[in-house]
């Protein structure tokens, strides 16, 4: 799978009470959770944010709560992929049993700038700053956690019979 | 002792750190947030019902009793999808407790469980030898309907205890201080087990409250040594026989940390990560605007009698709005048999029904641009209880008691 989008720049320990702030858990509805995301962090992220969006962060990223509505509210509001240092454990299987694609690679992270355009091959573990040209090696995804995010998630991945 | 249970639960006879697994699940639960978006997914998995209508529970905690229509939505969804599947053990108001407090007393979980919530807090059963760890509304699903779930194994960090705590000193002060000392990133990914002399000194108000914050430092799980202890504590809730997974003498570490039990002070964590843990010399007069007591951290019967123990015959500081919340229904009973109850009203706090409410910012507390509260809750995050621009401080019910009759920040050594 690749991805390619503009880079939203956050730092470490990015929680998930900022990413989707409790007073909006009362719905699980996904575009009423996206109005919503980042807003107690960055209030202008909801009008910048553009499909296929990628967003880099530090340490950390996602830590706190289990509320499966963090991952959800970033998907549904475009984001294509978080390259991040580090994520908390229950962030980062929460993002792949959803279907949102996620990476750590802390090179990728000190060597791209918000706004630079960049494009990651994650079957392959290659992610390019398109913008200064700069290429970055990561782990690449396993096969069955690739099958997964195409899917759209782990349901959907026993659904169509890829995992039993 | 964490790979022992995961290796019994996976049927391997052992399993080595960063190993994946599929592990048997004794327990699964939901709360009234993460348990609506698991259903529906469970929905899209065709299965008749749950795995095990004893196995899965679901307790209405966060927001209720419902704080708004949304709210009682999400707690009806669930309500007739426990009904729908025969679900036993099902708390709705008037049963429920703030789920953390209300299992453990309900004897829903014993030493050598498997345990998955859709809650990150889930980790606090670990305080009974319990392999215990949150996870998300999709695996919560999963779970529900197969009654497994999948597991990287997890490396441990051992925290040898030593000594005993000093008055007015509890679990809270030891786990912040281990926080301030590994930083909210310190565990990630990996188990913290807790074992050493020291143990014998500590209640299962502290092993719980300790367990419970272990996600605060990023640990997958946190996991206290079965002793007799933690056997008279199962056995007083009727939980099932426990299984007891001891650490091998050769067991490997990441790493190996002494902690003096007898050297810890009262400790409060500053805005805004649970990680920015400071002594009471580290810092002067701070004014505050409420004081909270309670949660799945530090809502239990002894957390309520110590602080009012501090609070008995005196009175709150005028201006500042002192919360007091049983965890569970139980806890409140107790609480109002032994007057705790009228020292609390009689000092000018309200007492609450159980609820996580202010904790997350949820209803039932809410600050306003501003405004600082001292609260035994367990984040301190930006915006966690309520406006961005308002502050957490992180403390023990014995600190927040002692703050809530200053209207400072105030040591308990201190009243």
């Amino acid at each position: 799978m690749k991805y390619t989008g503009n880079v939203i720049k956050y730092g470490d320990n990015v929680d998930t009470d900022v990413i989707i702030p409790a007073r909006y858990l009362n719905t699980s509805d996904h575009k009423e959770l996206a109005s919503h995301c980042m807003e107690d962090l960055d209030k202008t992220f909801v009008n910048r944010v553009q499909a296929g969006d990628i967003i880099t962060a530090g340490q950390n990223f996602g830590c706190g709560s289990s509320r499966e509505h963090a991952p959800i509210a970033i998907k549904a509001s475009g984001i294509s992929l978080v390259i991040a240092k580090s994520f908390a454990r229950i962030f980062y299987r929460n993002s792949i049993n959803i279907g949102l694609a996620i990476v750590e690679c802390p090179d990728a992270v000190d060597g791209i700038s918000e706004g630079d355009k960049v494009e990651a091959d994650l079957d392959n573990g290659i992610i390019k700053n398109l913008t200064t040209g700069a290429e970055f090696k990561t782990a690449p995804f396993p096969e069955f956690i690739q099958k997964i995010i195409e899917n759209g998630g782990l349901i959907n991945s026993i659904a169509n019979g890829d995992i039993d | 002792m964490t790979q022992k249970i995961l290796a019994a639960h996976a049927g391997l006879d052992s399993v080595q750190a960063g190993q994946l697994i599929l592990a048997d699940l004794d327990l699964v639960l939901g709360n009234d947030i993460t348990s609506p978006v698991a259903i529906k997914e469970f929905a899209k998995l065709n299965k008749k019902g749950v795995f095990d209508k004893d196995k899965v529970t679901m307790v209405m905690d966060h927001f209720a009793p419902n704080k708004d229509i949304k709210a009682a939505e999400q707690c009806k969804m669930c309500r007739d999808f426990c009904g729908e599947n025969d679900v036993t053990h099902f708390y709705d108001v008037g049963e429920m407790g703030i789920e953390h407090a209300l299992l453990p007393e309900k004897g829903l979980v014993s030493a050598g469980y498997c345990v998955i919530g859709a809650d990150s807090h889930t980790c606090t059963y670990g305080a009974l030898g319990a392999f215990s760890t949150g996870v998300g509304s999709t695996d919560m699903a999963c779970g529900m309907a197969v009654g497994k779930a999948w597991f990287k194994v997890p490396s441990a960090i051992k925290f040898n205890l030593t000594g005993s705590l000093r008055k007015y000193v509890s679990g809270k002060d030891v786990i912040l201080h281990i926080i301030g000392k590994i930083g909210v990133d310190g565990a990630l990914y990996r188990s913290m087990e807790f074992t050493g002399e020291g143990l014998a000194s500590l209640s299962m108000a502290d092993r719980l409250c300790i367990a419970n914050m272990a996600i605060e430092a990023g640990a997958k799980n946190g996991i206290f040594e079965v002793d007799d202890i933690t056997l008279d504590y199962i056995k007083a809730h009727n939980g099932a026989e426990p299984q007891i997974f001891k650490a091998d003498e050769d067991a490997q570490y990441d790493e190996i940390i002494d902690i003096d039990l007898s050297k810890i002070e009262p400790t409060v964590a500053f805005p805004h990560l649970p990680e920015n843990a400071k002594t009471f010399d580290q810092f002067g007069d701070i004014k505050i605007d409420q004081v909270v007591i309670g949660s799945c951290t530090n809502g239990r019967l002894e957390d309520l009698q110590t602080a009012a123990e501090i609070m008995k015959g005196r009175k709150c500081a005028k201006g500042v709005r002192v919360i007091v919340i049983p965890a569970t229904q139980q806890i409140y009973l107790d609480a109002m048999e032994q007057g705790l109850l009228k020292i609390f009203i009689e000092a000018g706090a309200v007492v609450s029904t159980p609820t996580c409410g202010p904790c997350l910012g949820g209803y039932m507390g809410i600050l306003a641009a501003g405004e600082r509260a001292v609260t035994t809750t367990n984040r301190n995050f930006v915006g966690r209880m309520g406006h961005v621009e308002s502050e957490v401080y992180l403390a023990s019910p014995a600190v927040a008691a002692a703050s809530a009759l200053t209207g400072m920040i105030t040591s308990p050594w201190n009243i």
